[in-house]
């Protein structure tokens, strides 16, 4: 039962708050190092109400999802060449063999050297991120269509173009959401570290930037107001894209939830 | 007049050892409203051949004509119902699925609609219409792909083991429903089997093919055998064992 589910979460949510404050209240641990939650939901709200959590949340979603949207640009190239050609196919293998594994943030050093200074090098680096994970799990998908699903579209009059928009792409679709979930969650972990490295470019810092500076002033509420923010936007994007998936490969039995 | 005349038809796909022929001749002509059956051993390349009626296949060498013109295309003419349950698009549900063909070749949607559930009607489906194929069972989603098919008005309605992955009941209920329905529409079938009953209980005439490199063993007509129980049905039916028996093994399966 999904909803008896979600009550015994909420539940063992509640224990945990109960656990946490009453750790802080009975352990006499030093407040500059560790907020009770009321001290957190305090900061969290008072943050929301003065802006001064909404300005960096702005930022890390902006910069996220234009990285992210270069990343499916770059990606669906890759895609494009590798369905269309052999080598194409085997350079995009070589190239996730290689840049998959690798922890989105390690470019950043080098992204910095190249872009100085400048969110571009956030963009690149977290874009760099995104590529790989969509580009092979599209390109998986158009391989692993159906033949018997194309020559059924050929066979009732489809013209090449619209095989693709109307066979081949829907047949993708479980791949492809795959792949552009994977690649937001790689991209959202890469932007907060980059962030959390680079600091902040011009007047206007991220997430990480905003836990890193309430390190620096031993604002400890703040690091954890921004923690929370961060998990609790990871949540909405997961049921986002559950959501999404709900309501066309799994319902169309595609994809098993 | 012949929906479709196939002259001297050479079919082959190139492999690392060079150049298969699977269909070294194949002359016949399926005449209108006809149900003619292609039987044939396992890899006689019987498939191929409706395949490349289909237009998704070129031959080597030889003439394929449809209606008077030889085709090249793959092409709503000559809709094709598959052996396989996922040539239904599982996006779309079972009203889509039959509507959608409609769409692509120039109907309006409330047109199409209509003209599907029509169609559902026929093969017994209307209660399924807004499911999508994933809930639906293999003879069902076979029904639709028939219906599909169907709705496309062909000029010859080509089928490729359709039946093959079904369970022995379902597979002769769906055969009794093809023969009523091609009744009822007047459909020219070109329909490609591995089973002899099937050929008996469905065709009108049954083109017997040869192993690959195959060519037309036989052309016989099944249309006044009567039912399983007669002498002339079960002299028919030795009679395409025989031919077909290119080993014993075979001979063997069949009887079973």
């Amino acid at each position: 039962m999904r909803s008896s589910a979600a009550l015994r979460k909420a539940i063992l949510l509640a224990l945990l708050v109960g656990v946490w404050e009453a750790y802080v209240a009975t352990s006499h641990v030093d407040h500059l190092l560790f907020a009770s939650p009321w001290q957190t939901v305090h900061a969290f709200a008072a943050g929301w109400a003065d802006g001064s959590l909404a300005g960096p949340t702005w930022t890390t979603l902006r910069i996220l999802l234009e990285s992210f949207g270069i990343g499916l640009g770059v990606a669906l190239g890759f895609t494009v060449m590798a369905t269309l050609s052999t080598i194409g196919t085997d350079l995009l293998d070589l190239l996730t063999s290689v840049f998959n594994p690798l922890p989105g943030v390690v470019v950043l050093p080098l992204a910095m050297l190249w872009f100085g200074i400048d969110t571009s090098a956030i963009v690149f680096t977290v874009a760099f991120a995104t590529i790989w994970p969509i580009a092979i799990n599209m390109s998986m998908g158009f391989k692993t269509v159906s033949p018997t699903v194309v020559a059924v579209g050929r066979t009732i009059g489809l013209k090449p173009l619209r095989i693709v928009t109307d066979v081949l792409i829907p047949a993708a679709l479980p791949h492809a959401v795959t792949g552009l979930k994977t690649a937001w969650a790689f991209g959202w972990r890469t932007m907060i570290a980059s962030e959390l490295v680079f600091g902040v470019a011009g007047s206007k810092g991220g997430l990480g930037n905003y836990i890193n500076n309430a390190r620096l002033y031993f604002l400890t509420p703040r690091i954890f107001a921004g923690l929370v923010t961060i998990a609790l936007l990871g949540v909405v994007f997961e049921s986002l894209f559950g959501l999404a998936e709900r309501g066309t490969v799994v319902r169309w039995g595609m994809k098993h939830s | 007049m012949a929906s479709a005349t196939l002259d001297s038809v050479r079919l082959g796909y190139p492999t690392a050892d060079g150049l298969h022929v699977a269909v070294d001749d194949a002359t016949f002509e399926v005449e209108e409203r006809e149900k003619l059956i292609v039987i044939g051993p396992s890899g006689c390349g019987k498939s191929t051949l409706l395949r490349a009626v289909a237009g998704l296949v070129q031959p080597l060498a030889g003439t394929i004509e449809i209606a008077g013109s030889t085709t090249l295309r793959p092409g709503p003419d000559r809709a094709v119902v598959f052996q396989e349950f996922d040539q239904l698009f599982p996006w779309r549900t079972v009203l889509g699925n039959v509507a959608y063909p409609l769409r692509v070749n120039g109907r309006g949607r409330r047109e199409a609609a209509e003209r599907a559930r029509a169609f559902l009607e026929l093969t017994h489906l209307d209660g399924a219409s807004g499911r999508h194929p994933h809930e639906l069972s293999g003879g069902m989603k076979q029904r639709v792909a028939i219906a599909r098919a169907l709705a496309l008005e062909p000029r010859i309605l080509l089928m490729d083991e359709p039946f093959g992955s079904l369970d022995a009941i379902t597979r002769q209920r769906l055969q009794a429903e093809l023969n009523r329905i091609v009744a009822e529409t007047g459909v020219t079938l070109l329909f490609v089997t591995h089973s002899i009953e099937e050929a008996l209980v469905v065709g009108d005439r049954v083109v017997v093919m040869s192993p690959a490199p195959s060519r037309v063993l036989e052309i016989v007509d099944v249309r006044s055998l009567g039912g399983p129980s007669t002498t002339e049905y079960s002299e028919m039916r030795g009679r395409l064992r025989r031919l077909l028996a290119v080993d014993r093994e075979e001979l063997v399966a069949d009887a079973v």
